[in-house]
């Protein structure tokens, strides 16, 4: 039993135990909550026929027989099947369906390698000026060079921050990045002459590096973790060979430790020919006190949505920049901004060694407005200070737990300290208290937190991986150490109750299984 | 804190961690930070350099356009709920945005006509190459046929791709606007894995999708249902009255989603629509909402076969992408509720009526005729005889932006003096006459292009 700080223990009033529920272990909601009660219908199961919110501008040119614009085997026949609604129906419906989401504004979300920072509303004002928001694509450069000074300031920036001086804002995330990444790896083996099909990736790696080398058209070969969380070098020495085209990097890792071997990983990588890689997702550690170029890194993949505060969206948009070092530059996507000599900025398309295009236009310019926003807020400075506080909130939070006994089932998995995250093991919770990280995770749902990332990196037992951001107050981290201090003790006492949980949410436990082995994925229409 | 961690400062943690070689000894070359009001004015001060549709009256398309959009859009695409969450890992809590991914699928497939849809993807272009890679992973082909009337910068990303996954592309030419059906089935074979097109197209004009989708199964020589996969990149906001594709023999349905709902944003963010015929849901790239229920019986969604995706299948993966486009396809499927099902079919018969009366009123110009005579719904195809950069430029000075530069875009010789004018419900007869005024006189007031120069259609 851990000596557990009951002082700051949260009381949790959605349980109470009824000693005759029909549920095992006698555990049950005091009720269901209105949003529980409130059966989830989507937008097309409401309305009714001739309803609407949209009405059209007059047609004010002569009419014509849509026939005769448009001859009928390219007509559709009848109008698609979409909701009947009136403006009031839609503003209910989403705001109401809205309220069933949890998000960063409402609570702490620590999970991790998403890093999850405050999104300043300033952005959101900037983003949205008619002159950002409403500027076409194509329109000439010397009408948008308000838009392409923007784009080179941020791309100077970015520079300055990986210690890489070439950039490209063009890839639409993480993983877009990544492509584009392999992708110019490959361009550049190929441009001297060469055939290089095997892309090194440790196996603490995010699931996009080996997904993104198999769509690239090369090979993954899989790199083993040392005892201290690192790469294994002798592993790496057996496998480095001229076959290889690139070693791919987080650096602070998935593990949130930073390789201290880094130099010599990235001279054995060097000496046989190949490209470093570096995964920008963890780059919150690191901004102002350390950089992949200096690292030795030749390519870096930036998340915009992670360090640079573009917001989630629930899942998109991000934006992937990508800066590379000198060698690989010749090969960048098009367009890049490129500055003449008069000062004037414009898209360069002509680039006779680039990989070619990875998308449409050049890039998620909405992004960019957001995070240029918040790189001016900052400054230099204020980039390493939130860096700073990132890494103090996430070793504070590994002490606190730590303090409260927690390790004793949640042991760190690796190291002693951290750097923007850790990763805890589960492995012995589950042995002592039977229950399992995805319980614990369940159970934090009805303690009002986001639960962190769970199950990755998949080297470590149960794993739980933990990213606070700078964003959070010492009473926040304190608040969540507590909590998962709670849950060990009730565990303790009834591992019933966490696995159920949770009870207070708007649905409970889902069949993921059933959804997937008869997947339901639009809205039945009536007839 | 620093107590609780057991370190005298900061600057511990680090040097503990990071060898000093690789630390920065210095601070980073940046500007010092600012306060809000300095930062906004700064990027008030950029965007007023910036001619956006709301300073000039633009007649530029070409893949994104200038759609008016409703401003609960904005109030709800604001909202804390949905801007700032992740996505959906934790399904009790997430029941919102997993419920707008389910609705989304159903617009989208309700649209299309096609039974799956993901939850959207990075952006038009991008999808049409994940289309590609989902057509190599289900036939293992070797080839490419896409027909010269995608968009240029679609042709540009798939070859990127095609070139990471190794696929040839061979590109079919068209003929007065449209894809060349001899040529098309000529370079179609049985080594053919997906065949590409646009609907409507580049050009502005209506293809005969399911010609080109029938001719595409008869010319691989398979037998029916084995031949190269059908794409079709569309745009969702024609489809109120072109037949959908999956009325057309279309196999995947690809696109841009901007025209529904998204802002221009200077070219992003925005979605990429991804909807199928049934046999390709398990090899969808991207997130896909399903509905269940949970322990209580309730309805409730969660993300759906996931064994597809890179998080789960690692290097065996039917694609890297990890999240989807959530944000902005909350704004697609805002609106297209917003729309409705009889606003769609009124809002593309009012941009029928239009373009059609712009095309007229344009081509009885002196110097201005059609690039092609076929169908059109929201774009068309000009060929100016006159230089066009220096058209445009002529009209810009009367706060007119004439539309998009052809040759610019696709490079082709034979787009030469070629103008694309797009006609959205935010561009009214008066707008339309205006532009006629402008242009007619640029192009008087132009060179000519020389006769030897010139090419013919």
């Amino acid at each position: 039993m851990s000596p557990i700080d009951e002082n700051h223990l949260h009381s949790d009033p959605s349980i109470e135990v009824h000693p005759d529920s029909s549920s095992p272990g006698a555990v049950a909601v005091a009720g269901p909550s209105p949003q529980q009660r409130d059966a989830a219908r989507t937008i097309f199961q409401k309305g009714a026929p001739g309803r609407r919110a949209f009405m059209c501008p007059e047609l004010d040119v002569p009419e014509v027989d849509v026939g005769e614009l448009l001859p009928e085997r390219f007509r559709r026949s009848s109008p698609p099947r979409l909701p009947e609604v009136s403006e009031p129906e839609i503003v209910r419906h989403y705001v109401g369906i809205s309220k069933r989401n949890f998000d960063l504004d409402s609570g702490f979300y620590p999970l991790g390698s998403c890093t999850m920072k405050h999104n300043p509303r300033l952005h959101e004002r900037a983003a949205a000026l008619p002159g950002h928001a409403r500027l076409h694509p194509l329109q000439d450069a010397e009408r948008s060079q308000g838009a392409l000074e923007l784009m080179w300031n941020l791309q100077e920036a970015l520079a300055e921050v990986s210690g890489l001086p070439h950039v490209s804002l063009q890839p639409s995330a993480g993983s877009h990045g990544e492509l584009a990444g392999v992708l110019l790896t490959r361009a550049y083996h190929e441009d001297r002459g060469e055939t290089r099909l095997k892309v090194l990736t440790p196996d603490t790696a995010h699931g996009t590096n080996p997904a993104t080398v198999t769509m690239a058209g090369l090979q993954v070969v899989k790199l083993a973790t040392n005892a201290d969380g690192g790469i294994d070098l002798n592993d790496l020495r057996a496998k480095a060979d001229r076959d290889v085209a690139c070693l791919m990097l987080t650096n602070p890792n998935t593990l949130g430790l930073f390789d201290p071997n880094i130099k010599e990983i990235a001279d054995i990588v060097h000496d046989v020919g190949a490209t470093l890689y570096y995964d920008g997702a963890n780059l919150n550690a690191v901004m102002g006190l350390s950089r992949p170029g200096d690292m030795g890194f030749d390519i870096v993949h930036f998340n915009l949505h992670k360090s640079f505060t573009q917001p989630h969206g629930g899942g998109g948009p991000g934006s992937g920049p990508i800066a590379v070092s000198d060698r690989v530059a010749p090969y960048l996507p098009v367009p890049v901004v490129a500055r003449d000599e008069d000062g004037a900025f414009r898209l360069d398309h002509d680039r006779p060694k680039t990989i070619g295009r990875l998308r449409g236009f050049q890039g998620n310019y909405g992004c960019f407005v957001r995070s240029y926003a918040y790189i001016c807020s900052l400054g230099g400075d204020g980039l390493k200070d939130a860096s700073e506080v990132a890494v103090l909130n996430a070793n504070y939070l590994l002490a606190r737990l730590r303090r409260l006994g927690v390790e004793e089932h949640l042991p760190l998995a690796y190291g002693e300290l951290c750097m923007h995250e850790f990763v805890l093991s589960g492995g012995p919770m589950k042995k002592a208290l039977k229950i399992k990280t995805l319980d614990l995770a369940k159970r934090l749902l009805d303690y009002g937190f986001h639960p962190p990332t769970v199950y990755f990196p998949l080297l470590v037992d149960e794993a739980l991986m933990v990213e606070p951001t700078e964003t959070e107050t010492r009473e926040t981290l304190d608040g969540f150490a507590e909590a998962i201090a709670a849950i060990l003790t009730e565990a303790a006492d009834d591992p019933e109750i966490a696995l159920h949980a949770p009870y207070s949410t708007p649905v409970r436990r889902l069949d993921e299984v059933g959804a997937a082995k008869h997947p339901v994925i639009r809205q039945v229409m009536e007839a | 804190m620093l107590e609780a961690i057991g370190v005298a400062s900061v600057g511990e943690i680090f040097e503990r961690q990071i060898p000093e070689a690789v630390r920065l000894a210095r601070p980073l070359a940046l500007a010092a930070g600012k306060p809000e009001q300095e930062v906004f004015e700064h990027l008030r001060g950029l965007a007023a350099r910036n001619t956006s549709t709301e300073d000039e009256l633009s007649f530029l398309g070409a893949g994104m356009y200038d759609h008016y959009v409703p401003a609960l859009i904005d109030m709800l695409m604001e909202r804390s709920e949905f801007l700032t969450p992740y996505t959906p890992y934790q399904p009790e809590i997430s029941q919102g945005g997993l419920q707008v991914m389910f609705e989304y699928q159903t617009a989208i497939s309700e649209l299309t006509g096609l039974p799956v849809s993901n939850a959207s993807t990075y952006e038009g272009p991008s999808a049409v190459a994940a289309a590609g890679y989902l057509a190599k992973l289900h036939n293992g082909r070797r080839r490419f046929v896409v027909s010269a009337g995608l968009h240029p910068h679609t042709i540009e990303t798939l070859r990127t791709y095609a070139h990471g996954y190794g696929m040839e592309v061979v590109e079919v030419p068209l003929r007065d606007g449209v894809t060349d059906a001899g040529a098309w089935a000529e370079a179609i074979d049985g080594e053919t894995s997906a065949a590409i097109f646009a609907q409507p197209n580049f050009y502005g004009a209506v293809e005969d999708a399911a010609a080109l989708s029938a001719a595409a199964g008869a010319a691989s020589g398979h037998p029916e249902g084995e031949g190269p996969v059908v794409i079709a990149q569309v745009d969702p906001l024609t489809l109120g009255i072109l037949r959908p594709p999956g009325e057309c023999g279309v196999d995947v349905a690809v696109g841009e989603g901007q025209s529904l709902g998204n802002r221009l944003d200077f070219g992003g963010p925005s979605f990429g629509l991804f909807a199928a015929r049934e046999a390709y849901l398990r090899r969808m790239p991207g997130r896909i909402a399903g509905e269940t229920k949970d322990v209580d019986g309730r309805r409730g969604f969660v993300l759906t076969l996931q064994t597809r995706e890179q998080h789960i299948r690692r290097e065996k993966a039917t694609s890297n992408i990890c999240t989807a486009q959530a944000l902005n396809a909350l704004g697609g499927v805002v609106y297209l509720s917003w729309l409705g099902r009889r606003g769609i079919v009124e809002l593309g018969e009012l941009m029928l009526a239009r373009t059609h009366y712009a095309r007229e009123r344009l081509t009885s110009l002196h110097g201005v005729e059609a690039l092609h005579s076929q169908p059109v719904v929201r774009e068309f195809a000009l060929r100016l005889d006159a230089d066009v950069a220096e058209v445009r430029s002529r009209c810009a000075e009367h706060g007119v932006n004439a539309g998009a530069d052809l040759q610019a875009l696709t490079g082709r010789p034979e787009d030469r003096g070629g103008l694309l004018v797009a006609i959205t419900e935010r561009r009214t007869r008066a707008d339309i006459d205006r532009l006629a005024e402008v242009l007619g006189a640029a192009v008087a007031a132009s060179e000519p292009v020389p006769a030897e120069e010139a090419v013919a259609v």
